[in-house]
C-alpha cells in the first residue's frame, strides 16, 4: 500500500498488514475460547510534518492501532517502520533509543497523569529515563516546555489535581515533547475536554507540527475535529480500514457506504438545512464473530450477494483514495 | 539505566530552606496529628532515657511493699511484688515500642513487596505469591508463636517475627488489589511509552500510589501489635519474665486486683490505649499530609 502517503515525502511511519488478535482464555484451564480480531490487516503510512487521522465508531480498533504502532502493545502479524526502521520485532533494550522518536499522548487528562508527582517532575521523567538532560538542565528544559504549551513557569511544582482538565493535557503534550519525537499518537487527545478547550488544544497540536515537523496518529470518533486538524484521513470499521483520502475528498467525494453514513450523522449547525438522515440499523457486529466478506455488509443499505462472501480489497478506485467496497 | 540524581533546582533549593515552616504549616493544618505525635515523641523519649526518669528497678522485687497505693514514693503504686509500677510503664515502653514498631516494620516491608511483585507481574508469579500467602494466612497466630517459643525459646526478636508474619498476608493483599487497579492506569502506560523498565515504573509510579492504605495498615497494626504482644506475653510465648510489658502487666493483673488495687490494670491500660490512640492519630494526619491531592 505505498501509494497511500506522498511518494515524494519519506514515510516517518509506515504500517504494513498490521494485525492484532487477542485470545479470550476462559475457565480454570486457560483454554482459548476465541479470539477478538481487534485489528485485522492495516496498512497506512505518515509522512513528517502530516496528521492522518484515524476514525471509526468506539470498539473499531482504533485506539488498538495506535497502541500497536508504539509497540505498547505487541502486535499479532505485520510490521511498523519507523523513519524506515523496522521495529516490529525489536526487543525492549533495542526499541529504547526508537522510543525517544515516537510518543503518545492519551484521551483522559485525570488518569494520565501521576497525582503523587509534581507537573514538572512529570514532564522531567522522559529526559531523566533517557539522560538527554541532567542536573539543572532539566529544569531548564521542562521550563521551556512549559512555556511551549501555554502553561507557566511557576506551576512546574504543582500537583495534577490543582490544573484544570485543558491545562493537563498541555501538560500530557509537554511530556510527549521532552524527548523531541518526530511521531505522536494522540489517542482522542481532545475527546474528554470541553468543547471550548478542544479548539485551543488542537491549535496547539497544529503550532506544534508546525514547528517541529511533528507526524501525528490522530485518533478520534469526532468527525469534525478530525477535519479540523487531519491532512488525510482513514475510516476503520470492525479492525479494518474501508476507505483512505485526503481530508477534502472525505468530507466531499467519500466513495464507501459507512464513510458516507458517518457524514450524514454529522450534525449540521444551521436549523433551515434540511437533510435526509440514514441512521445505520443495528449495532456494529462483534469483533469476535466478525460477518464474512465485507464487515459492513449487515448494516450496508447497498448490500448484494457478493458482500457477503468475498472480501473486498483496499484499492485505489481514484488517484488518492482508497476504499474497499465491491460496488467502487 | 540513566541515573535519576535530581540535583536541586532553585525551587528545591527555597524549599529545602523552608522545612520549618512547612511542619508548622502542616501542624497548623491537622491539630489531632500533632496530638498524635506528641504523644509518640513521649513514649519514645521514655523508652530512650527510662533510666534518668526513673527511680526504681523496674524488676527488683520487695515484699515489703507490695500494693502499694499511688503514692509521692510511688507515683503508680506497686505491684503484687513490690515493684514500681511508674517505672515498669516507662521501660514496657522499651518493649512495646520495639514490638509495635518492628513487628509492623517487617510485616509492611515483606508484604509490600509480595503484593507488589503479585499485582504487578501477574501471571504464574501472582499465582505463586498468592499461594504462599495463603499458606502464612492459614497458620494460627498462636500455634506460630507457641512453636517458635518452643523451638527458639522466649525471646524478644521471636515475639517480633511471630507477630509479623501474620501481617504479611493482610498487607499483601491490599497492595496487590490496589496494584492491580494502578497498572491498568494511563500514566503507567506514558511511563511504559517514553520507554522506561518495569521495575521502575513499578516503584515510582504503583508504589507511591499505595502509600495511602499502607499507612492506614501499618498504623492501626502498630496498636493490633502491641496488643498482640500483650496476650502472648500473658500466655508465656512473649517478652520473658521478668522484663516488663505493658501487656503482660495488664493481663495478669486484671482478674485478680481490679477490686482490691485497680492501679495494677489502669496504668498499663492506659499505657497502651494512649500508644493506640497516638499512633492512628499521627497516621491519620501523616496520610493526609503526604498525598498531594489533599494539601492545597
Amino acid at each position: 500500500m505505498t501509494a497511500m502517503a506522498d511518494a515524494s515525502a519519506p514515510a516517518m511511519l509506515a504500517v504494513r498488514d498490521l494485525k492484532k488478535h487477542f485470545p479470550i482464555r476462559k475457565g480454570l484451564l486457560q483454554r482459548a475460547g476465541g479470539t477478538v480480531f481487534a485489528v485485522d490487516g492495516v496498512s497506512f503510512s505518515i509522512a513528517a510534518g502530516e496528521t492522518l487521522g484515524l476514525v471509526g465508531e468506539s470498539g473499531c480498533g482504533k485506539s488498538t492501532v495506535g497502541r500497536t504502532v508504539l509497540r505498547l502493545i505487541e502486535p499479532t502479524a505485520g510490521h511498523i517502520e519507523i523513519d524506515g526502521r523496522d521495529i516490529t520485532h525489536l526487543s525492549k533494550t533495542e526499541l529504547r533509543p526508537y522510543r525517544r522518536q515516537m510518543q503518545i499522548i492519551f484521551q483522559d487528562p485525570f488518569s494520565s497523569l501521576d497525582p503523587r508527582m509534581s507537573a514538572g517532575d512529570i514532564v522531567a521523567e522522559p529526559m531523566r529515563v533517557h539522560g538527554t538532560a541532567r542536573g539543572g538542565d532539566v529544569r531548564k528544559r521542562v521550563a521551556e516546555l512549559f512555556d511551549r504549551v501555554g502553561l507557566r513557569k511557576a506551576q512546574m511544582d504543582n500537583y495534577p489535581h490543582q490544573f484544570s482538565g485543558g491545562q493537563r493535557q498541555r501538560i500530557g503534550i509537554a511530556r510527549a515533547l521532552a524527548l523531541q519525537p518526530k511521531l505522536i499518537v494522540g489517542d482522542e487527545p481532545v475527546s474528554a475536554l470541553d468543547v471550548s478547550i478542544q479548539a485551543q488544544v488542537l491549535n496547539l497540536m497544529m503550532d506544534l507540527q508546525r514547528d517541529m515537523g511533528l507526524a501525528y496518529l490522530f485518533i478520534s470518533h469526532n468527525l469534525a475535529v478530525v477535519e479540523h486538524i487531519s491532512h488525510h484521513i482513514a475510516v476503520m470499521y470492525l479492525g479494518r480500514i474501508v476507505e483512505y483520502t485526503d481530508k477534502r475528498t472525505l468530507f466531499t467525494k467519500a466513495l464507501h457506504p459507512y464513510t458516507e453514513s458517518l457524514l450524514l450523522a454529522v450534525p449540521v449547525p444551521d436549523p433551515k438545512v434540511k437533510r435526509q438522515m440514514r441512521v445505520l440499523q443495528g449495532d456494529v457486529p462483534s469483533p469476535i464473530t466478525p460477518p464474512s466478506g465485507c464487515h459492513f455488509h449487515t448494516r450496508c443499505p447497498y448490500v448484494f450477494d457478493r458482500c457477503r462472501s468475498e472480501t473486498p480489497l483496499l484499492r485505489e478506485v481514484k488517484p488518492g483514495q482508497l476504499v474497499a467496497c465491491h460496488l467502487r | 539505566m540513566a541515573s535519576i540524581d535530581i540535583v536541586p533546582g532553585p525551587a528545591d533549593i527555597v524549599r529545602a530552606e523552608s522545612v520549618w515552616s512547612k511542619i508548622r504549616y502542616h501542624a497548623a493544618a491537622h491539630p489531632l496529628g500533632v496530638v498524635g505525635a506528641a504523644i509518640m515523641a513521649v513514649f519514645v523519649f521514655a523508652a530512650i532515657f527510662a533510666d534518668l526518669i526513673t527511680s526504681y528497678d523496674p524488676i527488683k522485687t520487695n515484699s515489703l511493699i507490695t500494693l502499694v497505693q499511688p503514692s509521692h514514693a510511688h507515683w503508680l503504686g506497686t505491684d503484687q511484688m513490690g515493684r514500681d509500677i511508674y517505672s515498669r510503664i516507662v521501660y514496657g515502653a522499651r518493649i512495646s515500642l520495639a514490638v509495635g514498631l518492628g513487628s509492623t516494620f517487617l510485616g509492611c516491608v515483606f508484604g509490600v513487596a509480595l503484593g507488589l511483585a503479585s499485582g504487578y507481574i501477574g501471571g504464574w508469579v501472582d499465582l505463586v505469591i498468592q499461594r504462599i500467602v495463603d499458606v502464612l494466612q492459614s497458620v494460627p497466630l498462636l500455634v506460630l508463636a507457641l512453636v517458635m517459643a518452643a523451638a527458639l525459646g522466649p525471646a524478644l526478636d521471636n515475639t517480633i517475627l511471630a507477630i509479623a508474619i501474620p501481617l504479611i498476608p493482610y498487607t499483601a493483599r491490599v497492595i496487590r488489589s490496589n496494584t492491580l487497579t494502578l497498572r491498568e492506569q494511563p500514566f503507567v502506560e506514558a511511563a511504559r511509552a517514553v520507554g522506561m523498565s518495569e521495575f521502575r515504573i513499578a516503584v515510582r509510579h504503583v508504589l507511591p500510589n499505595t502509600l495511602a492504605p499502607l499507612i492506614v495498615i501499618a498504623t492501626a497494626q502498630l496498636g493490633a501489635a502491641i496488643l498482640t504482644e500483650a496476650s502472648l506475653s500473658f500466655l508465656g510465648l512473649g517478652v520473658p519474665e521478668p522484663h516488663p510489658s505493658w501487656g503482660r502487666m495488664l493481663s495478669e493483673s486484671a482478674a485478680e486486683y481490679m477490686h482490691t488495687a485497680p492501679w495494677l490494670v489502669i496504668f498499663p491500660g492506659v499505657a497502651i490505649s494512649l500508644a493506640v490512640f497516638g499512633t492512628n492519630l499521627f497516621g491519620d494526619a501523616l496520610r493526609d499530609i503526604l498525598d498531594p491531592r489533599l494539601r492545597n
